[in-house]
């Protein structure tokens, strides 16, 4: 290893900056930013606003894994015919694609509530868009670090 | 209060230290004499309930040197506060007495001088002894709890897979631990010595990734003195990122108020009086978690090695700090009737080994795990100068040689070395022993590797490390001291956002910016990447120090901290 100069991409991951050396050897992906994620939730709901509150949204500060982060979202709601959740989707700022999930629930669900992981290609914000039967909309957002690591202790 | 002996003391320190070493032995036989094993253990108790607390040892089983940081910046709302405050600042914080005993055993202020009056301190004998001291008196009120970073480096734990601390630690008898670096022995190692402990290993945050199953158990509920202490384990929550995950691919971390609050909940319904987390989340993020958690009383913090003379409170949880490397046990006594703790008494009871005896018990086994590796301890592979030392947020004396070991010997244009906050300290004149080194840097990932980085890539570097020390939020903040380097000068604003901290990227050697687009010859250790390659760090130290024989340490100058929050 010693005698050769060349950084092959094996050897970069060896050195422990995982995430950041595929930021920078992959300069043509496009990432998406806070306004492609406004721009998808427009196609969905146009300029109706979303205001904050009854989403627990539940990811780490810091992923232990970039390539699976763990996400829970939790919706309050009585989840009557009424009174219920119809529709939540997930959102990342930083992917080369903003959409991360979408559910559908209706009252037989009995909670508005679901699991998934996904994979971050960097530091990033998680948002979350709750539409109720009424047609209320409800945001929430989260940072989640994705880090080299190292150096602990 | 200053009794006036402590101002002889003081004053008897200060001349040993302007005279130099002629007069540096009559300042220990002083030290020594003032020193006294009851006046160091005097405690009037209290109550029914005594916690006693050791944490982050690793794995030091006889007495070090380790100075406390002189730099230790605090972020966000941790700005200015203990335990984010050093030297002369925290001396007048606490009305500690400069050259008193507990000025050396708590900062950096007149390290070298003072560590010739007062000596080494720790050691599992010492320990030993003033455990069995506090359970002598208070029989079955006692609990003892160890926090974690207690079985890996030195030399004889990475020998013995962690068999010689886990057989001392079961001398001790302790109630329940936690852990951190335990992990990085891999999964199957931690569970054989769990599986085989008469203690649990508490850790409610570490779950089996696929179906979330727990590893360990959440908690346990203890009686004593006639009070139910339920006692809560919190590992260190991103182990999974600062530490090799492939060693323990299975498991999961997670830092979760929520998780926590679960917790505190059931121990209350199940009829505890007290409830204590053992905790290995850091001083920052425990203070930040007793704002959050309802119903905690008692935190025992670890993992950022603070030593800190009285507790701290957050409403009604004490937050208790330790420090690192066996130079502190706690003592908390709690008096508590039905409705909970009424009142505490607490002491940092400093482990003095020259005023200190030895347990004749644990000396003995210490004597026996050391010896088959005693000639490898004891070979002397240079001497210091200098005070050597690693521990503050910025570069120490020590790690200069572990940068300038890796610029040498592997040939390298820039050196990486972690900033762990760990490793003993070496004071002017001791010969730098292969126990010495290991010291700081015995691990079980410790491969030097030698790569190719660009300048951006390395910029990238420096600023994610500097974001996981300095983020204002400590949840955020991933652990550790800011990263050394070899060959390289830069400043850093640690109150900027994340990736406009570092600034000002130059070569030592010539004073050259550093480029952006150019490729460097970069030597580091301890990679968390599975396969790394490179031979152990502790033979490119052997063989540097082998080669320069006397070690004379230099300036600090190679990071300027600026910016003021």
């Amino acid at each position: 290893m010693a005698q050769r100069a060349a950084q092959t991409r094996r050897e970069t991951l060896i050195a422990g900056m995982a995430s950041f050396a595929a930021a920078a050897i992959a300069p043509s992906l496009a990432f998406a930013d806070a306004a492609a994620v406004e721009a998808e939730i427009k196609k969905l709901y146009g300029d109706k606003k979303a205001e904050a509150g009854r989403i627990k949204l539940d990811v780490p500060q810091i992923a232990e894994n970039g390539l699976v982060v763990p996400i829970n979202v939790e919706v309050e709601s009585p989840m009557t015919a009424a009174d219920h959740v119809k529709s939540v989707h997930v959102f990342a700022d930083g992917n080369p694609l903003p959409g991360i999930v979408s559910y559908k629930f209706t009252p037989e669900s009995g909670r508005a509530a679901a699991s998934a992981r996904m994979r971050l290609a960097q530091t990033q914000n998680i948002i979350c868009i709750a539409e109720m039967a009424d047609g209320k909309l409800f945001t929430a957002k989260s940072e989640v670090k994705v880090t080299i690591g190292g150096c602990g202790g | 209060m200053v009794s006036r002996r402590e101002f002889i003391q003081a004053g008897l320190a200060g001349s040993a230290m302007l005279a130099g070493s002629g007069l540096g032995s009559i300042g220990r036989l002083a030290a020594q004499q003032r020193l006294s094993e009851a006046e160091l253990l005097r405690f009037e108790p209290l109550g029914n309930v005594t916690l006693i607390h050791v944490t982050d040892l690793h794995a030091q089983l006889v007495p070090v040197y380790f100075r406390e940081p002189s730099i230790n910046l605090g972020v966000g709302e941790a700005k200015g506060l203990v335990p984010h405050i050093t030297g002369k600042d925290f001396l007048a914080h606490y009305n500690i007495p400069a050259g008193s005993p507990m000025a050396y055993a708590l900062t950096s202020e007149d390290f070298a001088a003072l560590a010739r009056n007062y000596g080494r301190m720790g050691g599992f004998d010492r320990i030993a002894r003033v455990i069995k001291s506090i359970r002598a008196e208070r029989g079955d009120r006692c609990l003892l709890l160890d926090g974690g970073d207690t079985w890996t480096n030195s030399w004889t734990s990475l020998q013995t897979k962690a068999a010689d601390v886990v057989e001392a630690m079961n001398l001790l008898k302790p109630d329940a631990m936690t852990g951190h670096w335990e992990f990085t022995l891999g999964a199957e190692r931690v569970k054989e010595i769990t599986d085989s402990l008469d203690f649990p290993f508490l850790a409610q945050n570490v779950r089996e990734s696929e179906f979330e199953d727990r590893v360990f158990e959440p908690q346990k509920m203890f009686e004593r003195g006639g009070v139910k202490v339920a006692v809560i384990g919190q590992a260190y929550p991103y182990t999974g990122i600062a530490n090799p995950r492939w060693m323990f691919p299975k498991w999961t971390f997670s830092l979760k108020d929520d998780d926590v609050q679960k917790e505190v909940d059931a121990a209350r319904a199940a009829g505890a009086q007290v409830v204590v987390l053992l905790s290995h989340n850091g001083f920052d993020i425990d203070r930040k978690m007793a704002g959050r958690v309802k119903g905690i009383d008692v935190i025992l913090t670890a993992h950022t090695h603070d030593a800190l003379p009285e507790t701290v409170q957050v409403g009604t949880t004490l937050l208790v700090a330790t420090g690192s490397h066996g130079k502190f046990v706690s003592r908390l006594d709690l008096d508590v009737d039905k409705g909970g703790v009424k009142g505490f008494r607490y002491r940092l009871i400093p482990i003095f080994s020259d005023a200190i005896t030895p347990d004749a018990e644990m000396a003995a086994l210490v004597k026996k795990v050391r010896a088959p590796f005693e000639a490898d301890l004891g070979r002397v592979l240079g001497k210091t100068d200098g005070l050597l030392y690693r521990r503050g947020n910025f570069q120490g004396t020590f790690d200069d040689v572990f940068t300038d070991a890796m610029l040498q010997v592997r040939d390298a244009e820039i050196a990486l070395s972690p900033g762990v906050r760990w490793g003993a300290s070496l004071i002017p004149g001791q010969d730098i022993t292969f126990e010495d080194v290991t010291n700081a840097c015995a691990m079980t990932y410790p491969n030097c590797y030698r790569i190719s980085m660009k300048g951006s890539q390395i910029k990238a570097v420096l600023e994610d490390i500097g974001d996981n020390i300095f983020n204002p939020d400590p949840y955020a903040q991933g652990g550790g001291d800011m990263v050394r380097l070899g060959g390289l000068t830069f400043t850093i604003d640690p109150y900027q956002t994340s990736g406009r901290r570092i600034s000002d990227l130059r070569l030592a050697r010539n004073g050259q910016a550093l480029d952006a687009g150019r490729d460097y010859t970069v030597a580091g250790w301890a990679s968390i990447n599975q396969g790394t390659e490179g031979p152990p760090i502790w033979d490119v130290v052997s063989t540097y120090l082998q080669q320069k024989k006397v070690i004379t340490p230099r300036p600090l100058d190679a990071v300027k901290v600026v910016g003021a929050g």
